[in-house]
């Protein structure tokens, strides 16, 4: 097909036109820099950045409204990006930079130095009954603990305990919503969305359990 | 059968590579890193309202297309006069030489030309591929990468 490309100009010298060895990590490089441009237009709808915490990884999903979503290392990046995609926008991009103050916050509170988030944040993905119970857990302070049952009676559905553990165990902003502080009737911390043992880590953080329990 | 959007990470993770080479060698390595925002800025402005997401790599080749045509235009607005590239390209012919020659006659090329022959021989499209990038027919596109390999070829001996 290059047989018209006569010496000294051949197709091989044609195809390198396109950049040699170097240019994947070019093509990365550009590609980095378009969140930054793309932030300034007003065209990124999702930025996704990580930080590192004594439970593990985190990768957070910052809008333009406030955080959106926190997310455990064991959940699956590229499900929980299309997820993301779906229900709040296709423009998600890496941009660090945008989760800089969640990061900031999340370091200070791993570190002792905070026991409250000042935070805005974008509740799209709680739905129905959740956004009212995720609310009320929101105001159970640093250090304290509260039980499903309570919960259920401070949101006026004093029958839905169950109810309550579902919301809770959907909580899309985990940690910054600390549904880790309700725990079952009887003390047992009962079930979390990292795990139990993540629940245990961060309670024995705040004081709520002693160490001995880790 | 529409096909899912991925979200625009995968997308970017996806093709920057090809556009970066289709740009690379349609607007040369000092503007490709410019070329390639404006392209993946368009694509984003645009990606949420996409209805079929099977053939993504031809839509975002369309858009480096058109950013590859129209810097053409607004560069050679402001360039000098290519006047003295045929005695550019006659400087003896080491690899270095030849490589930055190359360039200058391919810059050199009328846009059309140049991004029908940067698809057809850097890319390896086929022809009703380079149509589909380009807009045009499939005859215009053989017409353009046929006239623009003669060009260079001109250029180059």
């Amino acid at each position: 097909m290059n047989g018209t490309i006569g010496a000294p100009m051949n197709a091989k010298d044609l195809k390198k036109l396109g950049g040699g060895r170097d240019v994947d990590r070019l093509a990365a490089l550009a590609a980095a820099a378009l969140a930054e441009t793309a932030a300034d237009r007003g065209l990124l709808d999702v930025a996704v950045g990580e930080v590192e915490s004594p439970v593990g990884e985190l990768l957070l999903a910052v809008t333009p409204r406030g955080l959106a979503y926190v997310a455990f290392e064991d959940e699956e990046r590229d499900d929980l990006l299309a997820r993301l995609s779906r229900q709040l926008s296709p423009r998600i991009l890496e941009h660090p930079k945008a989760t800089d103050e969640v990061r900031r916050q999340l370091d200070e509170y791993f570190s002792g130095e905070r026991t409250r988030f000042e935070l805005k944040l974008d509740r799209r993905l709680m739905r129905g009954i959740a956004r009212d119970v995720l609310a009320a857990t929101a105001k159970v302070p640093f250090g304290r603990t509260t039980t499903y049952g309570t919960l259920a009676e401070r949101i006026g559905r004093p029958r839905a305990s169950r109810a309550v553990g579902n919301a809770l165990g959907s909580n899309p902003i985990p940690i910054v919503v600390p549904c880790h502080r309700v725990l079952r009737a009887g003390g047992d911390v009962g079930g979390y969305a990292g795990g139990p043992s993540r629940k245990r880590r961060l309670l024995t953080l705040e004081g709520s359990l002693p160490p001995s329990l880790v | 059968m529409a096909v899912e959007l991925p979200p625009f990470s995968e997308f970017l993770a996806e093709h920057k590579g090809t556009v970066y080479r289709f740009l690379m060698a349609a607007v040369g390595p000092h503007e490709a890193d410019d070329a390639f925002q404006e392209t993946f800025v368009s694509a984003l402005r645009a990606y949420p309202r996409l209805t079929d997401a099977s053939k993504l790599d031809r839509w975002v080749l369309r858009i480096a297309s058109r950013k590859a045509i129209d810097h053409h235009r607004a560069a050679s607005r402001r360039a000098i006069p290519s006047g003295d590239l045929p005695e550019q390209a006659a400087s003896p012919g080491g690899r270095p030489e030849l490589d930055s020659d190359l360039r200058a006659a391919v810059a050199s090329l009328p846009p059309k030309q140049r991004v029908a022959v940067v698809h057809r021989h850097v890319l390896d499209r086929s022809y009703a591929d380079v149509a589909e990038m380009m807009g045009i027919s499939e005859e215009a596109a053989r017409a353009n990468v046929y006239q623009g390999v003669k060009k260079l070829r001109e250029l180059m001996t």
